[in-house]
């Protein structure tokens, strides 16, 4: 007897809709981790989950398909992000991973503060959103 | 302010980084990880230098003043300490390139590689107990990693132990920061050391002390060392070299730290337990040393004893004896990562790990069996090699503190090492030679010349001694008056 194929309409159309909000919500730790509970490592986190959620209401392929990141190279852009921002207050002659900060008016928003701790969360929200779903998408296509 | 102190960590991490990205061109990747090590090297003389002018040197990272930062300080014992890692890692690379094979080389390798010695080198230069933490674990995950790369049975099941003993020891390592951030208030060495000076070395911090000891003796292979011959026969050669040179290595390190900076206050208890622990040492391992007939176990116990030799340095604590213990690590390091490749290389020709299976290798490979016969004259401490002004000065500290029993164990284990290699050399060197001109592989040249690198490196240290000795000297006074360090990083 064949399986019957489910009908995951339910899943499908609330995950189209959720993710999103999943996707803001982790947006918006990454960024006010500075003077709010949040961060890299959760915003990152939050963001593998968003994702990892597309994949388990659809199926891998098509997932692959609409995502064509290969998560290993994100975890390589995330620590060199980080280690450039600290390797480049070493060539303005600071210490290693010195932080600048300075406040700009950036229209929308208003008066912002920009520092440059934030590339490096972004490094870290990177190498740990690569890492999740490495390690996730290394044991669900482990067929053997 | 010194921004080259942070180099020998971030130079490797970023190359390792990097070659994520270069995975299928294997050749930039070799070369790429190569002179990273050997512009290490270039600072790490560079920095010695420096220190022999100004003391030791520190760096504030993000320009946070000392006891509010995290910070890098290098004195001579952790720069020469640097120096000599950059040395074997780029050697072991040498041997890796024609030893290792692409389906490695593919799966990011050479990342492991530079991460590894990436952690080294931190937690040699750090001066943060928690950072140190940090470098510790930066190390070990590189080396789960290459140890278990490849993924044969027994990669597999010795990985388990490995990472069981690694993840239990770094927990017992964080419970003991945790108690002596409760205790002290602080985490910078220097901070520390000067709180503990006034404040008077406390049982409670006695203790602590005692647990510390317990995870660097997990970590070094003091004493509990059961997990180490395994692990360290299961990997690849090149991998291999690396571990027996470099691991246990920053474990002794972190010791020589924790005891002659921080807890420096009651040796009578402290340092009466390490030189138990050390005279130990050195029966377990010479037993096993003799004990076996699988050439990467006899070598993997010659770690062993090297270990509780360093450290009888540490338990008499007298300068001689901390010199003697500064030149022994060196020495260690190189020619422990000799003997790896040249056990590794003699399995490879023969396709045996049993000595009593080889026979007559000195016929086909002459050059292979003399290097064998100096590393084994310089684990020994003959004369004109580098092993022998380390035993030389220890011996010297024992006999002055009158630590007699430690001085006839470190001199008896010597016979050990001589007698347990000797019978390797006799056994599979000399001989009826069981390969016949035709099957004789030729050695290969990145095999040859890697090993004639180390073996020089040893003749060069043993006979070169005395230009090292200004480094050795400061570095030890440097140990033995932690007023030094403390001025260095606090006052200045």
């Amino acid at each position: 007897m064949k399986p019957i194929k489910s009908n995951d309409v339910m899943l499908q159309t609330l995950t189209r809709i959720l993710v999103f909000i999943i996707l803001s919500f982790s947006i918006y730790l990454l960024f006010a981790g500075h003077n709010h509970p949040g961060g890299g490592f959760i915003g990152g986190l939050m963001t593998a989950s968003a994702i990892v959620l597309l994949y388990l209401s659809f199926d891998i392929k098509s997932i692959k398909k609409s995502l064509p990141i290969n998560f290993i190279t994100v975890i390589g852009i995330g620590l060199l992000l980080a280690v450039a921002t600290g390797i480049a207050s070493m060539l303005f002659g600071y210490p290693f991973l010195t932080q600048f900060f300075d406040y700009f008016h950036i229209p929308l928003l208003g008066e912002a503060e920009l520092t440059t701790a934030i590339p490096f969360d972004v490094g870290v929200y990177l190498v740990v959103v690569g890492a999740a779903l490495t390690i996730i998408l290394t044991i669900a296509e482990d067929d053997i | 302010m010194n921004n080259l102190l942070v180099l020998p960590m971030v130079l490797p991490v970023l190359a390792g980084i990097i070659l994520i990205f270069l995975r299928p061109y294997v050749r930039l990747q070799r070369w790429i990880s190569f002179s990273v090590m050997i512009v290490n090297a270039i600072i790490g003389i560079i920095l010695l230098n420096q220190i022999q002018e100004q003391g030791p040197l520190r760096l504030d990272i993000g320009g946070w003043e000392p006891p509010f930062g995290i910070m890098f300080v290098a004195d001579s014992f952790s720069v020469l300490l640097v120096l000599t890692t950059s040395i074997v890692a780029s050697i072991c690379l040498l041997y890796a390139f024609s030893s290792i094979g692409k389906s490695y080389e593919n799966m990011f390798f050479y990342s492991f590689v530079n991460f590894l010695v990436a952690g080294v080198n931190g937690s040699f230069l750090t001066g943060d107990l928690f950072n140190l933490y940090v470098a510790f674990e930066v190390m070990l995950l590189a080396s789960y990693v290459l140890i278990t790369l490849g993924g044969r049975e027994v990669q597999l099941r010795e990985s388990i132990k490995y990472v069981a003993i690694n993840v239990v020891s770094s927990w017992i390592f964080l419970i003991s920061i945790a108690y002596l951030y409760g205790t002290m208030g602080t985490l910078n060495f220097a901070h520390l050391s000067s709180r503990i000076a006034e404040s008077g070395q406390t049982p409670l911090l006695t203790v602590i002390s005692i647990i510390f000891l317990t995870v660097f003796s997990l970590k070094a292979g003091l004493l509990l060392y059961y997990w180490l011959p395994g692990s360290y026969s299961a990997p690849p050669t090149a991998v291999a070299a690396l571990f027996g040179a470099l691991l246990t290595k920053v474990g002794i390190y972190a010791m020589f730290r924790m005891f002659t900076l921080i807890f420096y206050h009651e040796p009578s208890i402290t340092h009466t337990i390490i030189g138990v622990l050390a005279g130990l040492t050195l029966i377990g391992g010479s037993i096993g040393a003799i004990a076996y007939k699988d050439v990467r176990q006899i070598v993997s116990y010659n770690v062993v004893i090297a270990v509780g030799f360093i450290l009888v340095g540490l338990a008499v604590a007298t300068p001689e004896a901390i010199e003697g213990s500064i030149y022994y690590l060196v020495h260690d390091m190189v020619v422990k990562a000799l003997l790896f490749l040249l056990a590794g290389t003699m399995i490879s020709l023969t396709g045996y790990i049993r000595i009593d299976y080889m026979s007559g290798l000195i016929k086909n490979y002459p050059m292979l069996g003399w290097m064998f016969f100096i590393a084994m004259l310089s684990l020994a401490g003959v004369p004109p090699l580098s092993g022998f002004i380390g035993k030389l000065l220890i011996g010297q500290g024992t006999v002055e503190v009158g630590s007699y029993i430690l001085l006839a164990l470190v001199f008896i284990s010597s016979l050990f090492v001589l007698y347990s290699l000797l019978r390797v050399f006799l056994i599979s060197f000399w001989g009826e030679t069981i390969i016949s001109e035709e099957d004789e592989e030729p050695l290969k040249k990145g095999w040859l010349i890697p090993c004639v690198l180390l073996t020089v490196a040893t003749i060069g240290l043993g006979l070169g001694a005395e230009t090292i000795s200004v480094y050795v000297q400061d570095a030890a006074n440097t140990l033995l008056n932690p007023d030094i360090y403390i001025d260095a990083v606090l006052n200045d």
